[in-house]
């Protein structure tokens, strides 16, 4: 009876069949998501900076990016996130653009690789089908396990790091991007630098400053506090460029070096 | 009991069958009802929404004609009222189509924003609730409505919000036809866009 009204009615029924065998695959691939203890961070954004540190509560953390494999694995469950499926109000004109196809991989491209050309909309989709609460981390989440190096959870005061770190933004970007992996930070995380930008949550959330009573004329003002971010630590140039890049992004943005890692809640603690 | 059946798959003795489908997936061989939404309309996203009057609906059930959506916040005090004053200016610049215009205004603070907050925005700036709605939703679909719209904000740790302050127009098909960062009255290129925005 299934299979009469199934072929009647189209694709839907496969479909829910593959989502079913999709969510089977993932979980026996075991995506490891690292465990980011609580904590407090001196923001480089002064609106968070000044009312003291932020408080960041414990979260999970991908440990790498998500990759052209994992990323094709997902559109061939969810169709509506292939290449010419995906609505122009979700993705612009060079989402997935080096793919050979809408679920083949460009020649030159390994399953390796992170993935890049996709969109905040949907990296955010792609986060939630890892499940319940799954997401995109918050740019202080980012923040706070983006300061961390091999051995401390704040490196950022280290010369030294931070010129590690800056030497990557210099290098061309027309080399193909390297394979996810590689050295771990404190925390557990790899490739948080040096590798992709990365989208986050509140991608559209950094471009507003501290205070909107005081700056003019409301009636001229596009923000509410006249748009011009503020920020502490201004030799922190690796991160600035990190926000300099993500402010200037739409939600449908898609570039050849911007990917993404998810987050998610971590399980209550047993008492 | 009347079961619904939809028309293709309409054969008595798979009734049960497809009840049991249909009740399980909602939209399983559901007939198509309008023609499919253009790639670049934002009621592409699907946004559930409880209003002032405690009514629920969907972004897409604006669908079918013009609509002026902004967002805001209850405890706004300074700019949030200005928003308002222009979208009211900018109904009474456009005479008897201005009486006809539907207005969305989506909170950005979902967790203080509930019915009765926003019944008493509604009552404060004196809305006319047959036409406007203020909505809430949850923070997740506030973050995309807003990546969406290119509309930016941020919480303070005050609870307070800074954002950017906005009126935007959809046409009938959601596609974002123009928008204004105008406050506090009408302005007068946007009027004009209105008028010759298709009904």
């Amino acid at each position: 009876m299934f299979r009469s009204d199934a072929a009647r009615c189209g694709w839907r029924v496969p479909l829910v069949f593959g989502m079913l065998l999709a969510a089977v695959t993932h979980a026996l691939a075991g995506v490891e998501y690292v465990a980011i203890p609580s904590g407090r961070l001196n923001s480089v954004l002064a609106n968070d900076a000044d009312s003291g540190p932020a408080s960041i509560p414990a979260f999970a953390m991908r440990a790498t990016p998500v990759t052209n494999g994992e990323y094709l694995a997902y559109v061939k469950a969810h169709r509506e996130w292939q290449r010419g499926k995906a609505p122009s109000t979700f993705a612009d004109g060079t989402y997935l653009h080096a793919w050979q196809g809408p679920v083949a991989l460009g020649t030159a491209m390994s399953a390796e690789q992170p993935v890049t050309n996709v969109s905040w909309f949907a990296a955010e989709a792609f986060c939630e089908s890892e499940g319940e609460g799954t997401r995109l981390p918050t740019w202080l989440e980012w923040e706070y396990v983006a300061a961390a190096d091999e051995k401390v959870f704040d490196a950022r005061s280290n010369p030294a790091w931070r010129a590690r770190i800056l030497s990557w933004y210099s290098q061309s970007s027309a080399a193909p991007l390297p394979s996810v992996g590689g050295e771990v930070n404190a925390y557990g995380v790899r490739n948080i630098h040096g590798l992709v930008w990365e989208w986050v949550d509140d991608f559209n959330a950094l471009l507003v400053s501290a205070d909107s009573r005081n700056q003019g004329d409301p009636d001229r003002l596009q923000f509410c506090g006249a748009g011009a971010i503020s920020l502490k630590d201004r030799d922190n140039y690796a991160v600035l460029m990190r926000i300099a890049l993500l402010s200037s992004l739409a939600a449908t943005s898609t570039t050849n070096n911007l990917g993404f890692r998810c987050v998610r809640p971590l399980p209550l603690e047993k008492k | 009991m009347m079961i619904m059946v939809p028309q293709s798959c309409g054969y008595r003795r798979y009734l049960l069958a497809a009840a049991l489908l249909v009740s399980a997936l909602p939209s399983w061989c559901a007939p198509a009802k309008s023609p499919p939404l253009p790639a670049n309309s934002i009621y592409q996203l699907s946004v559930p929404f409880t209003d002032q009057r405690g009514q629920t609906s969907k972004l897409e059930d604006w669908r079918g004609k013009p609509v002026m959506i902004s967002m805001f916040y209850g405890s706004c005090q300074f700019v949030c009222p200005r928003i308002v004053e222009a979208l009211q200016r900018t109904e009474e610049s456009l005479g008897a189509q201005g009486a006809q215009l539907p207005v969305l205004m989506v909170t950005f603070d979902p967790a203080r924003d509930d019915t009765a907050a926003l019944k008493a925005v509604a009552e404060e700036r004196h809305i006319d609730s047959k036409l406007w709605t203020l909505a809430r939703t949850d923070a997740r679909n506030v973050r995309k409505l807003a990546a969406m719209l290119g509309i930016q904000y941020r919480e303070l740790p005050s609870g307070e919000f800074n954002h950017s302050s906005v009126i935007i127009l959809l046409d009938a098909e959601g596609r974002i036809a123009g928008r204004t960062t105008t406050l506090g009255e009408a302005d007068p290129a946007f009027v004009k866009l209105v008028k010759k925005t298709k009904r």
